[in-house]
């Protein structure tokens, strides 16, 4: 079971983290690993926090992680980054989006959105901050960020030898394959 | 080639696999997407059916004419569902059925947490528990071989884990089986008392058999290792269990859990020291072991509330605390959902929110969100159905206690079409006056948009008679019907003040297409969908008065320097915060 690893998606409902994790899982299945994937739908999807679980190894038996078991956690909202941190071994990997959605309580004006959450999380982590959604307004739509993320994601976790490009025209539409596989190249890039 | 599916994926692939020609279902959560990928198959007859104990007739039906069939539904569905369950246990099938329950523990997005094995025992039918997709599939397949052989309904039973988590699956051929030929077999299908009574007999005898099938199956296995600790588990705990203890102690996995494999368990408790009894939800399997007189570890020391993981059983029964990264509170604010910018809902319940000494009844769907704030409106949330029926009783309460005060039952459409009408007929009958407010937003919207009664489409997206709501409660009976649009909050008022000034009972119909849904053109037309226009505040006129928030839409936030802001990008231009606005600040985009 030591050889099992964990990637933990979060972000909020309509960021994009389903076909993210999806493109990535494909790509795994294709490596040869066995994968497990864990999501949940229903009351989340109205404006609620998301997760994405994928554990990936020679033989994998829990569909979810737990506490302390992440090997990377990637953030699509800082917010979420903070809530779900626990869940990131402690010499795992962060790979956080510098955006801000805000919540309920926050839209009313009854509290104020958290300051310091990116320098905060530095302080505890080994991570590596980006502004995907900035970079994806660059490149034209807003909605490329999951692709900029899921770049940064495998950068990050060390598994560039994996066909991506070929995973990404499969599971995009044709006239999207352009902007995302530049997407993920700048999301690539963002990681050193 | 494998295939990455998630377990409701999987049964509707076993489905196809095991040669089942009829499915049916009515969508909730874990459950929906079983009949969604089962349509995808053209050898199968599937549809959405108003209710489940509809799906599970219909499926009992094609059961007994010689179809392989299947109803799947949420943990509660199966009460709907309940009553024929409990008579087709007697009858008996022809061709195969199935009946799905899938139970959410951990209420992701349920009312309760049930535990729905109980249902086996209760109805005396054989159960299946699969831990994974593989197994989803896999186990459906065995279930319709039960099914035929011992001429019973069979009860497979998932839990969110495993609809919604994603395995690899190796899929197979469809074996095709037919339409079984069908004779009329008055004392096997009618269920008089006399012929029930010789029925009754046959399900002992059944339970015999099937108890020795359990206790043979290759569904309950031992997986030896080291015997001083033995782990009994059934479902996603057994997964748990594997990767909290891997093979440092023995196993035995059940996936065949009614009726219980006794001479099994018990030739495995007798080589073990201690015995762990790792399930979720309640201690079905342990109370079963325990009246063995095997001594066992169970609910004792494992929570029965709630989800299990890895984590709490390796807290429990390893003491072990895994190192992790602390969060800084201060630093996490609530994410609850909240309805969508333009949801057709929120000028309803805008409006309902602003009237003091009323009782709202609520029921299932997105408008159960009217009970957050900053809307607050809604008093209760049983089932489905129950906003009018309780709203009756509210009145009837009322009226004995001398309390003036009026009574709003809420319901989706979808909702209404499932259980509400009967509620409202009760209303009528008996001389009611609780207003029903139908939220008729043309879509199933909470579960993701499945088609109704009401959408004039199929499951399988073929055009059908729209049934109109409007027609259902003149011909119930009721005489004061107003048909609103909930976004014109005038007209809303209007007819909501009707209803708190009649002692009479009334509908009032908000209409409009959930905000999500992808509209057919000529719906996009009829409500002029893409001619809303955005709305943007205007800063000089904005007096930061913060009553636009009071609507509770997730496109207006609010800062102490500037006032309100509407986030261009999530404005649909429903014109809600428009006419809230005391102060006109909240104008058209270009206006």
């Amino acid at each position: 079971m030591s050889d099992v690893k964990n990637v933990l998606f979060v972000g909020v409902g309509g960021q994009g983290i389903i076909l993210a994790s999806k493109i990535l899982s494909k790509g795994l299945i294709d490596a040869g690993y066995d994968v497990k994937m864990s999501e949940v739908h229903g009351m989340a999807q109205r404006g609620g926090s998301v997760t994405t679980q994928i554990r990936y190894g020679k033989k994998v038996y829990s569909p979810i992680i737990g506490i302390g078991q992440a090997d990377i956690i990637v953030s699509f909202e800082k917010m979420e980054a903070m809530r779900w941190i626990e869940y990131l071994k402690p010499s795992g990997k962060l790979v956080v989006n510098d955006y801000a959605i805000a919540p309920a309580p926050v839209l009313s004006g009854k509290v104020e959105y958290p300051k310091g959450i990116v320098e905060d999380l530095k302080d505890k982590v080994n991570t590596i901050s980006l502004d995907a959604a900035e970079e994806a307004k660059q490149l034209g739509n807003i909605k490329t960020q999951n692709i900029i993320m899921l770049g940064a994601l495998i950068k990050a976790m060390g598994i560039d030898e994996i066909d991506w490009e070929s995973v990404i025209k499969e599971e995009v539409k044709d006239k999207f394959i352009d902007i995302n596989l530049k997407a993920f190249n700048i999301g690539r890039k963002l990681v050193q | 080639m494998k295939r990455l599916l998630t377990g409701n994926e999987a049964i509707a692939l076993g489905a196809y696999e095991a040669g089942v020609t009829v499915a049916s279902a009515y969508p909730g959560t874990p459950s929906t997407e079983i009949l969604e990928n089962i349509a995808l198959y053209k050898e199968i007859y599937s549809e959405w059916t108003p209710n489940e104990k509809v799906a599970l007739e219909v499926a009992i039906g094609a059961s007994i004419a010689g179809a392989r069939s299947l109803a799947a539904m949420k943990h509660v569905g199966v009460n709907v569902a309940a009553d024929p369950l409990f008579t087709f246990s007697y009858t008996g099938v022809n061709g195969g059925c199935v009946l799905i329950s899938a139970d959410d523990p951990g209420m992701h997005s349920s009312q309760n947490e049930q535990d729905n094995r109980y249902y086996a025992k209760f109805a005396k039918i054989p159960m299946l528990e699969p831990s994974d997709s593989q197994e989803a599939k896999d186990f459906v397949k065995i279930a319709y071989d039960i099914s035929e052989e011992y001429d019973s309904p069979v009860l497979l039973r998932l839990t969110t884990r495993v609809c919604h988590g994603k395995g690899l699956v190796e899929a197979g051929e469809r074996k095709e089986v037919g339409i079984k030929e069908y004779k009329k077999d008055i004392a096997k299908y009618v269920a008089t008392p006399a012929n029930a009574k010789k029925r009754r007999i046959l399900i002992e005898d059944r339970f015999v058999k099937l108890e020795e099938l359990s206790n043979n199956s290759e569904l309950n296995k031992i997986e030896w290792n080291d015997k001083k600790i033995g782990v009994i588990t059934s479902g996603v705990a057994y997964q748990y269990a594997k990767e909290v203890f891997g093979d440092n102690v023995s196993y035995l996995k059940l996936g065949f859990t009614y009726p219980i494999p006794k001479a099994k368990i018990k030739e495995f408790a007798e080589q073990i020291e201690k015995i762990y009894v790792i399930e979720e939800l309640e201690p079905y399997l342990e109370d079963e072991i325990r009246s063995m007189g095997i001594k066992v570890v169970g609910k004792d020391v494992i929570p029965a509330v709630g989800e299990l993981n890895p984590d709490i059983l390796a807290e429990i029964l390893l003491g072990t605390k895994p190192e992790k990264v602390d969060i800084s509170p201060e630093k996490i604010v609530g994410r609850p959902p909240t309805m969508c910018a333009g949801c057709p809902h929120r000028g309803l319940f805008y409006v309902l929110s602003k009237k003091k000494n009323v009782a709202i009844t609520g029921d299932i769907g997105c408008y159960t969100l009217g009970s957050a704030p900053p809307l607050e409106s809604m008093d209760t949330t049983i089932c489905m159905g129950a906003s009018i029926s309780a709203g009756h009783g509210f009145t009837k309460a009322f009226e004995k206690g001398g309390i003036d005060k009026k009574v709003f039952g809420v319901i989706g459409d979808s909702t209404f079409f499932h259980s509400g009408i009967t509620g409202l007929l009760n209303v009528i009958y008996n001389r009611g006056n609780v207003a029903t407010i139908i939220l008729d937003n043309r879509i199933t919207g909470m579960t993701g948009h499945q088609d109704n009664p009401g959408t004039g489409y199929t499951l399988s997206g073929d055009v059908t008679e729209h049934i109109d709501i409007e027609k259902i409660c003149e011909a119930i009976g009721v005489k004061n019907i107003a048909v609103v649009n909930p976004l014109d909050l005038k007209e809303t008022e209007e007819a909501i003040n009707k209803a708190v000034n009649t002692k009479e009972p009334m509908v009032i119909i908000t209409k409009m297409p959930c905000v999500l849904k992808k509209s057919p053109t000529e719906e996009i037309k009829e409500y002029k969908l893409n001619e809303r226009v955005k709305c943007v505040v205007d800063r000089e006129k904005c007096r930061k008065c913060k009553m636009c928030l009071k609507a509770g839409c997730p496109a207006i936030s609010f800062d102490a320097n500037i006032g309100s802001i509407i986030d261009e990008s999530m404005c649909v231009g429903c014109d809600v915060c428009l006419q809230i606005c005391p102060f006109k600040a909240i104008v058209k985009v270009g206006e």
